[in-house]
């Protein structure tokens, strides 16, 4: 019962990445087993909490429903590709610090992912908009305000 | 000052279980039970043996290994409820580790898993923890535990009372549902016969001596090794079967074994907790004074008695009575084991449901003798002037000794703080318009720094840089942000020249670790004591190299001086260095400059706190709305404002869960309805309100040098009476929620007409 694997060619963060995985292989495992970038992670692996966001051309999908075949031919950015070259954080990253918008950190890539698809985006953001896409995630320790908050300021940083 | 441990968790280098991989590692999949109640007639494992990858399977008949024990509290007659790793000839609960798959890969693993098959023949379930005791084995019932606590005379109270309130709540079971799901990785080397577990948190060090037990190891030769935490909350951490299968199963291959629970197991195998029905009864005198409590509840154990032992019934009762006086008091506890996950501990264990209990009977009683909540409160609170407060009861060992307090100061600035007398005035302006609003307020006392110790060591290096080190873990609270500002507080160096490790057993014989709020109390204190001790060392030191009197030094901001001399100087850089072995001898000091600091303590600490939640009701659909959670609570002191409150409101969030989504509901014939996220329910950014926090300092502990208490558990506790009560207002129903989580059937129920209402809560179900 055994599959011939797929050569697949990506492009994460950028990079292009030649992997060799079983056709059912997920997204986010292949990101984390093959690609060894482990800084998406599965909190629930059906699609519910989001930690596993990652951007495919830009825009926010949880990367434990979609299979590494799929991503072939779009651009994967994980939280890995966020900060710059130099290591600067990118505006998100860097008000997730100030605002303690992060406790344990486990669900943090995803919000972050899930917010940088939103805030570079080109279409019209108010504030309910954040808030009502914040809730397409779950954090189990922060209780959202704070990361409310930070996503707002960085809001301020990359839309003025 | 922003958290130190945040950088690595943004850029996506965090080390959480998962992300460890080691050379060969081989996956673990456990087979688990789909029966709630049975006798297992035999298991066939053929068919996963036979699935390519696969490299071995096993079940029960094919280890040694004993029941896991228990960690705290104790009780002798528990010791036949403890959870076998695999189940033997019985099975209890659907999510019971009955055998174990191991591959080459996850996904191979996990097909070869739906291999194995289990022939049980199917008993009736015990789903209701109130029926009548039902059989547990041939020799034991269902009522794994009973006791009777209490103090002064509680008949007599009642048979004086002007008053007298009955009241039967439950608090549905719920848990801690850290957003990762727990892991294992466990390396035993047959060349070294050593073990490397990786994945350990809470309590490693209590862990790696029951690991080494279960395997008949060294201590020494095992070591569990701790890395990012996705969450704690009380579940995480325990030693489960799990945990002790994957070392076992290492030890069988001589390779590494890594166990990577996905969240559909996670719901049925980690610990549920909660689920406890209170029957209460309170005296009062005319004026709505409590002069006897009398409650007698159930807790729902679920299949097996675990880690936590009578941790969480225990906690219960002492805590009962909360910040009130309550001259006499009597409770009853009934531990019934039925046919669901085992229970243990979660945030305010004990203290979530205990307070429900007594904070609808305190407002039942304001009701009653037509006092405002707030004020029936005042009316029996336990006052300044009686701190420190005994009350004969014990917890965890300890005396239950309230060490400060001003309960009533935390009532009133609360009401200022937050406006409350405006606030309700607008709420009574929009249910006069037609709206259905309303506030509910309840008080608590929380525990925090159970002791008995913890230690840290701390060091210095030749440039100067710092290392604390120290077996108590991080849950992702902020634990090393905390040490960082208590050691550059007491050494006078920036914060940026402070590592704190927390990594690996092997790197400090003694620790305890995360859990009941006790990390600042006791590691920060401890953290405090190794840095004065490592102060005084640089002065013994220090006056070798200036050649000096030690009592005309001074150690100040990283160094030490001559006493109004600040020209003649050592930085503690050069410290270190001068302690070199060789010299250090010839000066009879020990080489380093490092100390050890130990902090013990007999008492814990006890913060307290109003919660106050304000919510709508829809009267179309009886869905609740949370608008707006309030928590004023007093610390002590804190040691750093922005992550007390990041825990307050966090710790508020998962109160509301409790309140209003979350339950581990199961059918009548024990199947749990509650396996994924789509049916338990976590709150998001849409159910959780803005929390407003107020923060007071007027009672500092006396019992530890910092003057601290703990934060980790004070957003929880009363939220789920809180929001009771409001539901109360919104409705227009005094006394009418029961129950948590509130249900959108009670509330609908509650907007009828008071002739149509039941009242009782639903029971087991």
């Amino acid at each position: 019962m055994s599959i011939a694997p797929l050569n697949l060619l990506l492009n994460v963060n950028g990079e292009p990445v030649t992997v060799s995985v079983e056709p059912r292989k997920s997204l986010a495992d292949t990101l984390r087993e093959d690609c060894r970038l482990t800084g998406t992670h599965l909190g629930c692996e059906h699609g519910v909490c989001g930690a596993c966001t990652v951007l495919l051309d830009g825009e926010p999908v949880r990367s434990c429903l979609m299979l590494a075949a799929q991503a072939q031919g779009h651009s994967v950015r994980t939280v890995e590709g966020l900060a710059a070259e130099d290591g600067t954080l990118h505006p998100l990253q860097q008000a997730f610090w100030e605002n303690h918008g992060l406790q344990c950190g486990f669900c943090t890539p995803g919000f972050l992912m899930l917010a940088a698809g939103l805030l570079e985006s080109a279409g019209p953001l108010t504030a309910e908009m954040i808030d009502d896409a914040l809730s397409s995630n779950l954090c189990r320790c922060t209780g959202y305000e704070n990361i409310s908050k930070a996503v707002h300021a960085a809001a301020k940083v990359l839309r003025q | 000052m922003l958290r130190v441990e945040d950088l690595p968790l943004l850029t996506g280098a965090g080390r959480f279980a998962a992300d460890i991989h080691l050379d060969r590692e081989a996956h673990m999949r456990v087979v688990r039970c789909q029966v709630p109640h049975g006798l297992v007639r035999g298991i066939d494992v053929s068919g996963a043996k036979a699935v390519p990858g696969v490299l071995a399977v096993w079940s029960a008949a094919d280890i040694d290994l004993g029941p896991i024990e228990f960690r705290q509290a104790a009780f002798a007659e528990l010791l036949p409820y403890r959870q076998p790793v695999l189940a033997g000839s019985r099975v209890r609960y659907v999510g019971e580790p009955v055998a174990i798959v191991v591959a080459e890969d996850a996904y191979a693993a996990e097909d070869a898993a739906e291999g194995v098959q289990l022939d049980v023949a199917a008993l009736e379930p015990v789903i209701d923890p109130r029926a009548a005791p039902a059989r547990f084995d041939e020799d034991h019932g269902t009522e794994a535990l009973s006791f009777v606590n209490g103090y002064g005379d509680v008949a007599a109270a009642f048979a004086a009372a002007c008053h007298v309130v009955e009241l039967t709540v439950r608090v549905g079971r719920h848990t801690g549902v850290p957003l990762e799901c727990r892991g294992a990785l466990a390396d035993y080397r047959r060349s070294t016969g050593t073990l490397d577990f990786y994945g350990a948190a809470k309590v490693p060090h209590y862990n790696r001596a029951a690991l080494a037990a279960m395997l008949g190891m060294a201590p020494h030769l095992v070591v569990l090794r701790e890395g990012h935490v996705g969450g704690g909350f009380g579940v995480r951490g325990e030693l489960y079967p799990e945990d002790v299968l994957a070392c076992w199963a290492s030890r069988e291959l001589g390779r590494p074994v890594k166990w990577i629970e996905d969240r559909q197991e996670h719901l049925v195998a980690a610990n549920h907790s909660r689920d406890q029905v209170h029957h209460i009864r309170a005296a009062a005198a005319a004026d709505g004074f409590v002069t006897a409590i009398d409650d007698e509840f159930w807790l729902d154990q679920g299949a097996y008695v675990r880690t936590h032992a009578a941790t969480v019934p225990t906690l219960t009762a002492a805590m009962l009575p909360g910040p009130y006086q309550v001259p006499a008091y009597r409770v009853r506890a009934h531990v019934r084991l039925t046919n669901k996950t085992p229970a243990g501990t979660y945030r305010a264990p004990g203290r979530y449901e205990g307070t429900f209990a007594r904070e609808r009977v305190m407002d039942a009683v304001a009701a009653k003798v037509g006092a405002g909540p707030l004020e029936l409160r005042r009316r029996n609170f336990i006052t300044a002037g009686q701190m420190p407060f005994a009350r004969p009861l014990t917890a965890l060992g300890t005396e239950l000794e309230y060490d400060s307090g001003d309960y009533a100061l935390l009532v009133a600035k609360a009401e200022e703080r937050f406006g409350l007398a405006a606030l309700e005035r607008d709420l009574a302006a929009r249910r006069a318009a037609g709206e259905a609003v309303g506030m509910g307020s309840a008080f608590f006392v929380e525990k925090s720094g159970l002791g008995p110790y913890e230690g840290v060591r701390v060091g210095v290096d030749t440039a100067g840089h710092v290392e604390v080190i120290t077996g108590a873990g991080s849950m992702g609270q902020g634990f090393d942000t905390m040490i960082t500002q208590v050691c550059a507080h007491e050494l006078g160096v920036p914060a940026a020249a402070i590592r704190v490790r927390h990594e690996a057993t092997d790197e400090i014989d003694h620790a305890l670790g995360a859990f009941a709020s006790r990390l600042t109390v006791m590691a920060g204190s401890a953290t405090l004591l190794a840095a004065r001790a490592l102060r005084d060392k640089a002065v013994q030191a220090a006056a070798r190299m200036l050649e000096a009197d030690p009592g005309d030094l001074e150690y100040a901001e990283g160094g030490v001086q001559v006493r109004g001399e600040p020209a003649a100087r050592v930085a503690i850089g050069a410290i270190a260095a001068a302690l070199r072995p060789d010299q250090a001898a010839r000066w009879g000091l020990a080489p380093s400059l490092a100390a050890d600091g130990w902090y013990t303590s007999d008492h814990m600490c006890y913060p307290y706190g109003l919660h106050v939640a304000v919510v709508r009701v829809d009267r179309g659909t009886g869905q609740v709305t949370a608008e707006r959670l309030l928590v004023a609570y007093d610390i002590g002191r804190a040691v750093n404002p922005m992550m007390v409150e990041g825990q307050l409101v966090g710790g508020a969030a998962q109160g509301l869960g409790g309140a209003l989504l979350e339950e581990f509901s199961y059918d009548a014939d024990g199947q749990p309805q509650c396996t994924t996220f789509m049916d338990y329910l976590l709150p998001t950014r849409a159910e959780v309100p803005p929390v407003d926090v107020l923060i007071t300092t007027d009672a500092p502990s006396p019992r530890n040098p910092l003057g601290v208490k703990g934060a980790g558990e004070g957003g929880t506790t009363a939220m789920g009476a809180a929001i009771a009560a409001a539901v109360d207002a919104a409705a227009g129903a005094p006394g009418g929620v029961l129950e948590l989580p509130v249900r959108a059937e009670a509330v609908l129920a509650l907007l009828r007409p008071a002739g149509q209402r039941s009242t009782s809560p639903s029971g087991g179900i």
